[in-house]
């Protein structure tokens, strides 16, 4: 697999399809890191497997890329949904990119001790091979048989979220006091975000502030109502925005509860369409208002 | 604008209401001129439409020491701008789920509509959720997040 995508990137490079592709290689500090490769003699460098944790797609609309001229990216089944949003919400063009999917049979956590096991989120993953790509590496062997809510309520970031949900309010508040206690308004989960691409952030907003920028409580709660909201219909699952918090805050709880909602009330589900309207910012007349005297 | 709570033990419930310019806003000038009283614990906000109205405003208002508040606007079609208050409620099916999940009390967030002709509907309605906030007390755990750090 790993060769047919260095053969692929070569490719399109050597074809002047692209100037660079966006893939998984090692990176100075030992692990694997995002790469960009612009000579078709280092696709060589450009790794696959199971620690390709990071979703590269928020990399397409930095500007700082984007001078690099066209690009193809490397994207598992989770990445490849977001391409497809930013594709809906107009931040991309069809041919501005050159998609390559790969077949993914998981990412591991390499963060605990131990052996490395299946990462929180690829557990209730079932639909690993890319779809909505211009190449697929790899085939559906990877695929599992997709799960029923039941089934998928008792895994992964499923049955985390069942188990808050299951304690009483003030559980909850004291639960996420204490986690976003940690926050040091770093924006990690901002940056890696693959969908927060607004050239200035609200929190960067200085007239009016909106948000206290300190990493007090006050600070912290809107800054991640905020960040979580905005997602709201619009998050793919592809937790890069826990994975890149220093603080180990579990920031896809709260994507992941407005994905629930959105799937429930709206059977929307974000990125698996190419051409759907966004969940807010359209409407339905039959809408469920049984909280609104 | 802090809203202080009064210092001796009498509680009296602060209450944010954001409302619409063209239907609660009228609404609740009707329950005025018609001498409709309604308790005094309510601070109206005027906004041009429900669908204007910013998640982070309702953060704001905790922030500022409310212990409750008030979403309301036009009936659903009666909209000055067609889809706003569609809008807005679809905004706030999926809110009110991520302040649930966040421990936020949900009792303590109100969505109505309230007509330009609803004058009395505005003083039941208020009422009506001052005596439930006085019931419920204040609304401590947003308020300490200010001081604990």
């Amino acid at each position: 697999m790993e060769k047919q995508l260095r053969e692929t990137a070569k490719k399109l490079l050597q074809e002047g399809t692209v100037q660079v592709v966006i893939g998984y290689g090692r990176v100075e500090t030992g692990g694997i890191g995002a790469i960009f490769v612009t000579n078709p003699d280092n696709a060589d460098n450009l790794v696959w497997n199971q620690e390709c944790s990071q979703n590269l797609v928020t990399y397409l609309t930095r500007k700082e890329i984007r001078k690099l001229g066209k690009a193809a990216i490397v994207v598992k089944a989770c990445d490849a949904r977001a391409v497809v949003v930013l594709k809906n919400e107009s931040q991309l063009e069809n041919n501005d990119v050159v998609v390559i999917g790969v077949a993914c049979p998981g990412i591991l956590n390499h963060r605990g001790s131990g052996d490395p096991v299946l990462q929180a989120r690829c557990e209730t993953c079932t639909e690993r091979l890319p779809k909505n790509v211009d190449f697929v590496i790899g085939d559906e062997s990877v695929n599992l048989p997709p799960l029923s809510v039941e089934q998928r309520s008792r895994k992964g970031n499923y049955a985390k979220l069942a188990k808050l949900m299951a304690m009483t309010q003030e559980e909850r508040f004291r639960f996420w006091k204490d986690e976003f206690s940690r926050c040091i308004r770093c924006y990690a989960c901002r940056q890696s975000c693959p969908l927060c691409y607004c050239n200035q952030c609200v929190v960067d907003k200085n007239r009016p502030v909106r948000i206290d920028t300190s990493a007090t409580l006050k600070g912290n709660f809107a800054w991640n109502i905020l960040r979580a909201f905005h997602l709201a219909g619009r998050c793919i699952g592809c937790g890069a925005c826990s994975e890149a918090c220093p603080a180990g805050i579990e920031l896809d709880l709260l994507n992941l509860t407005l994905s629930q909602v959105s799937e429930l009330e709206f059977h929307h589900f974000s990125g698996q369409e190419p051409g759907t309207a966004p969940l807010i910012g359209t409407y339905s007349e039959g809408d469920k208002e049984d909280f609104i005297q | 604008m802090a809203l202080e709570n009064n210092t001796d033990n009498h509680f009296e419930p602060k209450i944010i209401a954001f409302v619409c310019n063209w239907c609660t806003y009228l609404g609740a000038d009707l329950a005025g001129t018609n001498r409709l009283e309604y308790p005094a614990n309510i601070r109206i906000i005027r906004l041009p439409c429900t669908g204007r109205i910013d998640f982070n405003l309702i953060v704001k208002a905790f922030e500022v020491g409310a212990d409750a508040v008030l979403v309301s606007g036009c009936h659903p079609g009666d909209c000055h701008y067609t889809a706003g208050n569609y809008h807005a409620r679809r905004r706030w099916i999926l809110f009110r789920e991520l302040l649930n999940t966040l421990g936020i009390d949900t009792r303590r967030i109100h969505f109505s509509w309230i007509s330009a002709a609803e004058g009395a509907k505005f003083q039941k309605f208020v009422t009506k959720i001052v005596e439930d906030t006085r019931a419920l007390g204040p609304y401590t755990d947003y308020k300490q997040l200010m001081i604990d750090n």
